[in-house]
């Protein structure tokens, strides 16, 4: 496998995650009610409290009428802890916890576009490609598209090994996607409760 | 029972459903659909013209702390909006139930810079517990009752309607509705036995525990279950600002105001108690000062009702959430009943120390200018000390809350976490509706009566009987205390050149007097608090008094300044 480039700052281009010191990088999944403005609510918390997004991924969950966000970022655990209780707070969401990377199976996906008459000069760009186990999804006379799903140091490590030999014109990354590893559904398992507490607030008036 | 009327109408019978009987307001453009409702609805619905919608969002705060219940303000769109955001961000961080209701251009011009448009939304999302645009006369109901749920419930805080004016006009089928469950918004955490019971050990095992109360207690309605707790297990306690009546001021074991300006005592044992036990209280960088050496040789016990505040800014040993009326009583249970005398008598060095620098000085003095000190402990007193004491920020609300006392529940309103410089008189109007029965004292400096005084004109209209002592030192004087403390005495724009009060007393038949005198302020005060209705009293007080004693911002809680070093 290629070497990753750690260096990002004297190439310029390159994307990869600036680990600060003392800090870890953090998963927070994120449930809320599929409400409008929520997004710029939990982001708010983040800036407030100084700390970057690294990355974000919105969609709807497995549960009906429940989004789910995925979103990482570099902090301690007493910070990880802080910006869950407080996103927590807000009216409409409904769970949010942090995870760090052993317990969650994570996946990203990337573009790369590359030029393919430097393809076609240089056998190192297909070797490069074959070893990263990535695929080529098209190919014209211009350009290639190559697609390479995996974890974030796999994705960077072709990116950069692409990038050393020139031939990237263009290059996205996907925000992180992940589930737990957890034998237990926390999100379910707090629904649950919350519909046996709605069934006894029924008795005394209307609910939500 | 369903039947045709109007949005604006909707959200009458939806204000009623919830109780509210009395509203805050300016009309405008975009709401005025409402207040055209309203016209018809006057009898069941007390509407207070204010002269300005920030008079509206702080009337709303001082009727809610002083009632319990949720203040409600009414507003038109664009400035009318705008106006609230300071109330708004006051009501959040001082945990104040308030509804606020704001027009809003309709929904087919949302977006195109339409006139009197702003994205209130998406102001207040980050300053109010819930903000929600009302865009259909259907959602009317449902968002109003929802509101006053979020607002009321828990930790409580503002929220804010802004009502689409399309959606005021549209006629439709209401229908009422009643909101008392949201699936994703616990506001009381479940109480769990085995905190209770841990912190019973705890307790139990400590030989100097100390409580600090804060204005969780008076929002849980749990003043009797405090009380139990402290003379049960026999454990001194300190006030927060907010939480100065929640324990009476002569309480054996209130040993006064924690924080910056607070009492010495309380102030130092937060560093020499083994046990430092929270109740609704948010460790306020104002209370704790330097967190690096606050309270480090103690274990902590916070109870909360936000679990967003456990381990915020101190780290504590056991948080013990919950509805502290509940988890106080929990614990009271299972606390020995003892005495730690030698502790509580370990105060009182402390106490004396104090006095004779600091408290004689300011209540007792004999010769120059009239003192803030004297004048708010002469009115208290006068008031029996069962008055509600409002106060402005600054040295006026240092000082009320250092000399005022308290015999009753809910009698602090005062602008805390925010530290709103205008908020007093507003507050003050609200306060007299929320409390009808009692006196209510408000104090301020020149510089914040300055802010909002134009609503002494709704007093004036309302007869409001606000009791106004003006603490008048020709200085912005807190910021001039720090100039002379910590910038060299160089008085960069505290000075401030004043008009003549009475005159403006005058104009708006508001009673007037102006004491310099120290022989005359007795007799000042009586005939204010005997004079029924409104009453503006002008103190001329010394320029440049300071409040002391004073932890220097970012000292240690313990190292508090008796005296100014010159």
């Amino acid at each position: 496998m290629a070497e990753q480039h750690n260096d990002c700052k004297s190439c310029g281009k390159c994307t990869s995650y600036e680990q600060e010191e003392g800090k870890t990088l953090y998963t927070m999944l994120i449930y809320s009610e599929n409400t409008p403005g929520l997004l710029s609510q939990i982001t708010a918390v983040f800036t407030r409290r100084q700390v970057n997004i690294e990355s974000l991924n919105v969609c709807a969950s497995s549960t009906p009428g429940v989004h789910k966000y995925t979103i990482t970022c570099y902090c301690d655990e007493d910070m990880a802890q802080m910006l869950t209780k407080q996103i927590e707070k807000k009216i409409d969401v409904i769970q949010a916890n942090y995870y760090t990377e052993d317990e969650v199976f994570i996946l990203e996906t990337s573009l790369v576009k590359i030029s393919t008459p430097m393809m076609l000069e240089n056998r190192d760009v297909s070797r490069i490609v074959r070893i990263h186990g990535a695929h080529i999804v098209e190919v014209n006379p211009t350009y290639a598209t190559v697609e390479k799903t995996g974890i974030t140091s796999d994705i960077l490590s072709l990116y950069n090994s692409l990038n050393e030999l020139g031939v990237v014109l263009q290059f996205v990354r996907s925000g992180r996607i992940c589930i737990t590893k957890s034998r237990v559904e926390h999100l379910d398992e707090f629904l649950n409760e919350r519909e046996i507490r709605r069934a006894e607030n029924c008795n005394t008036g209307i609910s939500e | 029972m369903k039947e045709q009327i109007s949005g604006a109408e909707a959200l009458m019978r939806s204000l009623l459903h919830e109780g509210v009987d009395i509203l805050f307001g300016y009309p405008g453009g975009a709401i005025m659909p409402v207040y055209d409702a309203l016209y018809d609805y006057r009898k069941e619905l007390n509407h207070i013209l204010v002269r300005h919608e920030q008079g509206a969002v702080h009337a709303a705060q001082g009727y809610a702390r002083v009632s319990g219940k949720v203040g409600c303000a009414i507003v038109t769109s664009g400035p009318g909006a705008t106006n609230t955001i300071t109330g708004i961000a006051d009501a959040m961080i001082d945990s104040t139930p308030m509804v606020v209701i704001c027009g809003q251009v309709g929904t087919a011009m949302l977006g195109t810079d339409a006139f009197q448009e702003v994205d209130v939304v998406g102001i207040t999302q980050p300053i109010s517990k819930w903000s929600y645009q009302i865009r259909r006369a259907e959602d009317i109901a449902w968002a109003v009752s929802r509101a006053f749920y979020i607002a009321r419930s828990g930790r409580p805080g503002p929220v804010v309607l802004d009502f689409a004016k399309n959606a005021q006009t549209e006629i439709f089928e209401y229908e009422s509705k009643k909101v008392d469950f949201i699936r994703s918004y616990e506001p009381v955490p479940k109480m769990e036995q085995t905190a209770v019971e841990k912190a019973a050990k705890m307790i139990n095992d400590s030989v100097t525990p100390f409580v600090l109360v804060g204005q969780g207690v008076e929002l849980g309605d749990a003043r009797e279950e405090l009380r139990a707790l402290l003379e049960k297990a026999q454990i001194p306690a300190g006030c927060t600002m907010l939480g100065l009546s929640a324990l009476p001021s002569d309480h054996p074991l209130n040993m006064g105001m924690l924080g910056m300006h607070g009492n010495l005592g309380p102030n130092v044992m937060t560093n020499q108690c083994d046990l430092l036990i929270a109740v609704g209280m948010r460790f306020d960088d104002r209370v704790t000062g330097n967190l690096k050496t606050y309270a480090k040789q103690a274990k902590i016990i916070h109870f909360d009702i936000d679990p967003s505040e456990i381990n915020k800014n101190v780290k504590v040993d056991l948080a013990v959430l919950g509805n502290c009326k509940e988890t106080l009583a929990a614990v009271t249970e299972l606390v020995d009943k003892t005495t730690h005398q030698h502790w509580i008598d370990s105060f009182k060095p402390y106490e004396e120390k104090e006095f004779n620098k600091v408290i004689n000085k300011a209540l007792n003095p004999t010769e120059g200018p009239l003192l803030m000190g004297e004048v708010v402990r002469k009115v208290s007193e006068a008031a029996n000390n069962e008055a509600v004491l409002v106060t402005d920020v600054g040295q006026n609300q240092l000082f009320g809350c250092r000399y005022f006392k308290f015999s009753k529940g809910r009698s602090v309103v005062t602008s805390g976490g925010c530290g709103t410089m205008g908020f007093g008189l507003p507050a003050a109007i609200g306060a007299t509706f929320g409390a009808p029965e009692r006196t209510v004292c408000m104090f301020c400096g020149d510089g914040g009566l300055q802010m909002t005084i134009q609503e002494l004109g709704t007093i004036m209209e309302q007869q409001a009987p606000v009791k106004i002592i003006l603490l008048n030192n020709n200085y912005l004087g807190n910021v001039r205390q720090w100039q002379a403390m910590f910038f060299n005495h160089r008085y960069s724009f505290t000075p401030m050149t004043n008009p003549d009060y009475e005159l403006i007393a005058k104009a708006y038949g508001i009673p007037v007097q102006t004491v310099v005198n120290r022989e005359e302020l007795d007799e000042a005060v009586r005939k204010m608090l005997a004079t029924p209705g409104p009453y503006l009293l002008q103190c001329a007080v010394l320029e440049e008094d300071n409040v002391l004693p004073m932890t220097p911002p970012g000292a240690n809680v313990d190292e508090m300044l008796l005296e100014v070093n010159s």
